[in-house]
């Protein structure tokens, strides 16, 4: 009774939004309860790359500028966030400084890496962004020597978790009964932080920036004759996306407590280019999804191991093997089926919202 | 306004390797007119714009648009300064509506930025709702409105290029530059182009129309210059240029069989 009065009051959409709030803040929860802390761990790094997805899909969905090296500027925050919270140099500075700081000097190596590539589209573009993401993956590997700065590949250890005064977010408290562990704090911290970056992304969507994006992703030539600063907006583009991935950045480097370069190779800037592109480019929700699948799929088949001893008495196929084929047989069939991806973005639909409320309705009453 | 000049082009001229595309040319357009640049095919037309434009840089010679230099501008500069265009082949953001379309016309004219956008502040939604209402206005302009949510690439060609007006359009500009307009249209669509055109004419809009409907173009302008070569050899009212023998035989050459229009006057 008192659910369906609370429908009728609330509507179907603002329902739909607080069961999606009740699921999201229990998920953690459940899934520890019933499928093992493995399973908060792995939503943990979902949303982790979620946020990356996010801000890749600024370069590459809303400019269209094929960024292969974006993993770098993920590389960038979380070498902030080691270097300045952890024992290597012995400072200790509190996290609410650092990871804006991170996604700024992200957002500045942006500036400074899409500036010699101005010029360059599509399949160039792709290439020297590949080099730049190596460059930066090798030159942490290597900053040990003469100076240590990084600590080469051994990478940096014991790096300080989300901590503020006597509260810090690596203990493990009992409360009324339930194990709230480090990995749920950061669930929520992850949660926050990826709301908070689909709002920004929406926004900067509907805006005059978002439409430059869009624009210069369609036709350079004919953007620039309508007056927009190919170089500027490209360079916005470029910096928003890698500060997000530095906040990302030192997001995983407060929750592991270590990182090294292993992290950060080409193959994780093409894991996060797939999860944009098996998303549907260009659309926030898509590229969510696209992050979720990519990052909870792959632990998913970690059963078939197990499973096929049960049935069949022996592994026939190995489950990371059976990872790549499934892999392989994923793209292909998107690339059939879908291939603007999962949930591709709706056109119009982002003019459609606010011409709603702010338009006269005559115009659009006559369309619909 | 007077008979001010708006464009001048002093000595233009650009060559790709050996070829000379454009050859000491020389134009004036004043405010407020129509002016025509018809030409062979080949003969210059589109380089020209595409100098006037800042598309690439002139190898020789002075652009002038209201008494400044355009030297060293670059493309969008030119269109801040007050020159938009339009694209012989079609050039729309196809995967964008048309509205939007029109809405990135408004990009030079506005100034909302990251933060702007970030903090949804006052002045940009008041911006973003003038940016839509300008837009929608254009649209209605043109003969859009029915079309304003539907993708660039869905619509009929005639709409397609008429939307790449409203788009030039929501620049602002005090030059409306169009590369070959009615190419492709069929007469019904021509006529339309052509009541848009006077219209925007009248309201005080200065247009630089390349052509290669003859007709179109000797109904419409004020006055017109020919390129042949990559070099003017006529300029003139329509009149004029009909009867220059320069032209005739440029379109003509000495078998009056192919195109008699310009010669026999209507």
């Amino acid at each position: 009774m008192l659910l369906v009065s609370k429908c009728h009051f609330l509507g179907h959409k603002k329902l739909l939004g607080l069961i999606l709030c009740i699921v999201l803040f229990a998920l953690p929860f459940l899934l520890d309860q019933y499928l093992g802390r493995a399973w908060v761990r792995i939503i943990d790094f979902a949303l982790l790359f979620s946020l990356l997805a996010l801000g890749l899909n600024i370069v590459v969905g809303y400019a269209g500028l094929l960024d292969l090296g974006y993993i770098a500027f993920f590389a960038v925050g979380a070498y902030c966030y080691g270097l300045l919270c952890s024992p290597q140099f012995g400072l200790h500075w509190p996290f609410w400084f650092v990871l804006p700081l991170g996604a700024l000097l992200a957002g500045l190596f942006g500036i400074v890496l899409g500036a010699p590539t101005l010029k360059l589209r599509g399949d160039y573009l792709a290439i020297v962004t590949l080099g730049f993401g190596e460059i930066i993956r090798i030159f942490l590997n290597n900053l040990n020597h003469p100076v240590n700065i990084t600590n080469g590949a051994q990478g940096i250890t014991l790096i300080d978790p989300l901590q503020w005064q006597s509260i810090s977010l690596a203990q493990t408290i009992h409360w009324g009964g339930i194990e709230i562990a480090p990995v749920h704090y950061y669930y929520f911290v992850f949660l926050f932080c990826t709301m908070f970056m689909l709002v920004v992304s929406s926004r900067l969507e509907r805006s005059r920036i978002g439409r430059a994006w869009m624009a210069i992703r369609e036709d350079e030539v004919a953007a620039a004759c309508m007056g927009l600063n190919t170089r500027n907006i490209k360079l916005t583009a470029f910096a928003m996306g890698a500060s997000f991935g530095g906040l990302a950045g030192g997001l995983f480097a407060a929750f592991q407590g270590f990182i090294s370069p292993e992290s950060f190779t080409l193959t994780d800037s093409i894991m996060v280019l797939c999860m944009v592109v098996l998303g549907g480019m260009g659309h926030v929700s898509g590229v969510v999804l696209g992050a979720i699948l990519l990052s909870v799929l792959p632990e998913i088949l970690r059963y078939a191991g197990p499973l096929q001893m049960t049935l069949l008495h022996r592994v026939w196929v190995d489950p990371s093997d059976l990872r790549m084929l499934l892999f392989g047989l994923a793209l292909i069939v998107m690339m059939l089926l879908r291939p603007k991806g999962l949930w591709p973005a709706k056109h119009g639909a982002s003019t459609n919202a606010p011409s709603e409320n702010t338009e006269p309705p005559a115009k659009n009453a006559q369309h619909g | 306004m007077g008979n001010q000049s708006l464009l001048e082009a002093h000595h233009l001229g650009k060559h790709f390797g050996g070829l000379r595309a454009l050859n000491q040319v020389s134009l004036n357009i004043l405010r407020g007119e129509i002016f025509g640049l018809i030409g062979p095919n080949g003969a210059g037309k589109t380089t020209l714009f595409n100098l006037i434009t800042g598309i690439y840089p002139p190898d020789e010679g002075t652009l002038f648009f209201n008494q400044q230099p355009l030297n060293g501008l670059k493309t969008h500069q030119i269109t801040r300064a007050g020159i938009a265009r339009t694209f012989q082949n079609i050039r729309l953001f196809s995967q964008m509506s048309a509205l939007e379309n029109v809405m990135v016309g408004c990009h030079p004219r506005t100034r909302t930025g990251v933060w702007g956008a970030l903090f949804n502040t006052a002045s940009a939604r008041a911006e973003e709702a003038m940016i839509l209402a300008r837009a929608h206005a254009l649209l209605k302009t043109c003969g859009l409105s029915q079309q304003a949510q539907r993708q660039a690439y869905q619509l009929s060609y005639g709409d397609q290029r008429r939307l790449e007006i409203a788009r030039a359009l929501a620049t602002e500009p005090q030059l409306l530059a169009l590369d070959e307009p009615a190419a492709g249209l069929n007469h019904t669509e021509t006529e339309a182009l052509k009541t848009l055109l006077l219209h925007l004419n009248a309201q005080g809009m200065t247009l630089l129309l390349i052509e290669h409907d003859v007709k179109l173009v000797m109904g419409l302008c004020d006055r017109m210059a020919v390129l042949d070569f990559g070099e003017k050899i006529a300029e003139g009212s329509p009149r004029e240029v009909r009867q220059n023998p320069h032209v005739i035989k440029a379109y003509l050459g000495t078998d009056p069989i192919d195109e008699p229009a310009p010669v026999n006057p209507s």
